[in-house]
């Protein structure tokens, strides 16, 4: 999966369509499996990168990566008491308006009002936070200064930022990572999450699972949910009812700005425990050795052989994840240093230049091109501690590339600029026109099936000619044939 | 006749209905099977619940597995009266920790609105049930010294009597009231696992102590 930053209006269409398909059911109305974070920000749950608090992902250890707070020792020591869980206040208390008072009000003096209700009590109450409750509350002291992003950003510089003329901000959609190396399924005490062989989807069965919640606390990304009403836990399916049957799933189907991409990667599972505890500098370009490049004819032998169909492979080929990610090198993944390997990457925003007051006027511009990179209004040191681990230089390179695109586009189209600078600015990023052409092309206007492409399901290979495959995986994920009631 | 009832019948129904009605819910209402966590709507007070009583119980129910098991060892243990002291006092503070425990969750429970509503009917039962066990233990600590050496020298033989379908009843007859009622409380509650919470004592995640980390599903495995 690929989500391009810098196309995201942050429309929430890609949560609602999420919300109303899987979670709009009791005990999972504060579930947001697609959320849409404004960031600078603290996001949902509150602080939910802060791993002091929240204990999620893996720790670098000699060896190989270690849970950071559960696993076989920690998980079993604290099963009677998750002290890392976050608790319903983290996220927010669920409400719904009592619409009906609108209409059954007596006749009076005042206008009636619909009141809040508690989707937990069925209390009149007064809420304190919701969904997107910070959204665009970028400079706010509660949201903004309270991301754990700035830890690297000077005082001086995070100060400058809260100035109203400076103030800026991006929106970081979030769906479950769906990651190589989850330490939700590592974490898990009963054996219910797992990670299909086929496309990689992590899910949990929802009759194997206990409720003990440390796939809630060992998820880095908080993207693991509890349900209080069923005692179960829940989490993003990547909506694999409608991937196996073709479709997209409906947050990336229903996606305004067309920021989200989906395609087949190919990768080697054997590099994954060495890649998860590369050192902190190594952690991007480690993850990115995992993926196997689709015409390499070794790797298309070694596919083969190892069962993939030949349209996963051609999939594989076409695969816009392949070229934004590899090709190119435009997208990171989000927070490598939690060490999950997700497999969502993104394309870094390209934030609009740091302005100043010059003489009374509000100045913007700039002589030279890299220099407005390098000031831009988030600090370098804010993406890098969401993309790379602290490291700017892999940020740095991003975002010339995606100057050196427009630049180039600009002196094609307009061609209102100094050729030989043009020209200059594309190679030092090493991009050739054709590249530069085609991140246009994929970023500005791709059709359907070029963000898109899903290889068929395989379905006449499957075993549910003699089997019922769900049986088979023990009833995955949603999709009760019973009703969802609670147990006693 | 009532005796035999309560320590012949009760002993072989609460065992059939467990291991059966268990097998029920686990392998086909398994959605139904969790330990029903309340700590995501209130997490401060169960810290100062759930840890002691579980911990507690922990304790208590190995310390009644190694009397049932092993009672000669537990007899030359309590050989030395130094020895008897340090058991029966560990025993006394994990019981009264269990206790401390249960009651603080009743507590949290009854004053925590968002509680109520995921509390039905049989979380009532497993308080009560609960409370009586602990309660009728405590008591029979103090009154009916030292219950460490008379359960492996009764106790263990009768309900070893029960597992080899051999029961004798002439001793536990003969309890005192309130031995009676520790021991029916705690037929009761075991009949009571399959319909209560109680399951989650069933399901305790031991396996995840020899599993891989990781756990991939195919579909079909080819690779």
């Amino acid at each position: 999966m690929v989500f391009h930053l810098d196309k995201c209006i942050g429309c929430h269409t890609c949560s609602i369509a999420c919300k109303n398909t899987w979670t709009d059911r009791k005990g999972a109305e504060y579930m947001w499996w697609n959320n849409v974070e404004t960031k600078p920000g603290t996001g949902f749950p509150t602080k939910w990168e802060d791993q002091e608090i929240y204990g999620g992902g893996w720790e670098k250890t000699k060896k190989k990566p270690k849970l950071k707070s559960a696993g076989k020792k920690k998980g079993l020591g604290n099963i009677f008491y998750n002290p890392k869980l976050p608790a319903m206040d983290d996220y927010y208390e669920p409400w719904r308006y009592r619409y009906q008072d609108l209409f059954d009000a007596p006749e009076g003096d005042d206008q009636p009002t619909a009141m809040p209700v508690s989707d937990i009590t069925g209390e009149v109450m007064t809420p304190k936070a919701g969904p997107n409750w910070d959204d665009d509350f970028s400079g706010s002291p509660d949201y903004a200064r309270n991301d754990v992003n700035f830890k690297n950003v000077s005082k001086e510089e995070q100060e400058a930022l809260f100035m109203l003329e400076r103030m800026t901000f991006f929106y970081l959609p979030r769906i479950c990572n769906h990651c190589l190396n989850p330490s939700c399924v590592a974490a898990c005490p009963s054996g219910a999450m797992y990670k299909r062989g086929e496309d990689g989807i992590v899910l949990i069965n929802q009759k194997k699972c206990r409720g003990w919640r440390f796939c809630v606390s060992a998820c880095p990304y908080k993207k693991s949910y509890y349900n209080w009403k069923t005692g179960k836990s829940e989490k993003c399916i990547l909506c694999y009812p409608r991937l196996e049957t073709g479709q997209i799933p409906a947050c990336m189907h229903s996606c305004v700005g067309r920021i989200r991409y989906l395609g087949v990667m190919l990768y080697d599972a054997d590099k994954i425990e060495a890649a998860a505890n590369a050192g902190e500098k190594d952690l991007v370009n480690a993850q990115m050795e995992i993926y196997l490049d689709p015409f390499d004819e070794e790797v298309i032998e070694e596919a083969k052989k190892a069962g993939i169909p030949e349209s996963t492979i051609e999939a594989a080929q076409k695969s816009p994840v392949w070229k934004f990610a590899k090709e190119w090198e435009l997208a990171l993944p989000l927070h490598p240093e939690f060490r999950t390997l997700p497999n969502l990457f993104y394309v870094p925003p390209l934030l609009p230049t740091m302005a100043s007051m010059v003489n009374n006027v509000y100045e913007s511009t700039s002589d030279e091109l890299w220099a407005t990179i390098e000031k831009s209004r988030l600090p370098m040191e804010y993406l890098a501690s969401l993309f790379s681990a602290g490291d700017t230089k892999i940020i740095e390179k991003v975002l010339k590339k995606m100057m050196a695109v427009r630049v180039h586009r600009r002196n094609k189209t307009v061609g209102d600029m100094n050729k030989k600078e043009a020209n200059k600015v594309l190679k030092d990023t090493g991009l050739s026109p054709e590249t530069a052409d085609a991140i246009f092309r994929l970023t500005s206007l791709p059709l359907y099936d070029e963000r898109f492409v899903i290889p068929p399901a395989h379905r006449e290979e499957a075993i549910e000619m003699m089997e019922d495959t769900h049986e088979y995986k023990g009833e995955a994920g949603l999709g009760f044939t019973e009703r969802p009631k609670r147990g006693l | 006749m009532i005796n035999t009832l309560l320590f012949i019948v009760l002993p072989y129904v609460v065992l059939v209905v467990m291991i059966l009605g268990s097998a029920y819910r686990y392998w086909s209402k398994g959605f139904k099977v969790s330990s029903l966590s309340s700590q995501f709507l209130e997490g401060k007070n169960l810290f100062y619940g759930s840890l002691p009583f579980h911990w507690g119980l922990v304790f208590l129910f190995f310390g009644h597995l190694i009397a049932f098991l092993f009672p000669r060892a537990v007899m030359i243990w309590n050989g030395m009266p130094i020895r008897l002291f340090i058991l029966e006092l560990s025993a006394f503070a994990f019981a009264l920790l269990t206790l401390s425990g249960l009651l603080m969750l009743i507590i949290r429970r009854i004053s925590t609105p968002r509680l109520w509503y995921v509390t039905n009917k049989m979380d009532l039962f497993v308080y009560l049930i609960l409370l009586l066990q602990i309660v009728s233990g405590i008591w029979i600590a103090l009154a009916f010294r030292w219950g460490s050496s008379w359960f492996a020298s009764v106790l263990t033989p009768y309900l070893r009597s029960i597992f080899t379908f051999n029961p004798d009843i002439a001793a536990v007859s003969v309890m005192p009231f309130m031995v009676k009622v520790h021991i029916i409380s705690a037929f009761i509650l075991i009949g009571m696992i399959p319909f209560t919470r109680f399951m989650h004592f069933l399901v305790l995640p031991l396996a995840y102590i020899w599993r891989r980390y990781q756990l991939v599903i195919w579909n079909k495995r080819s690779i």
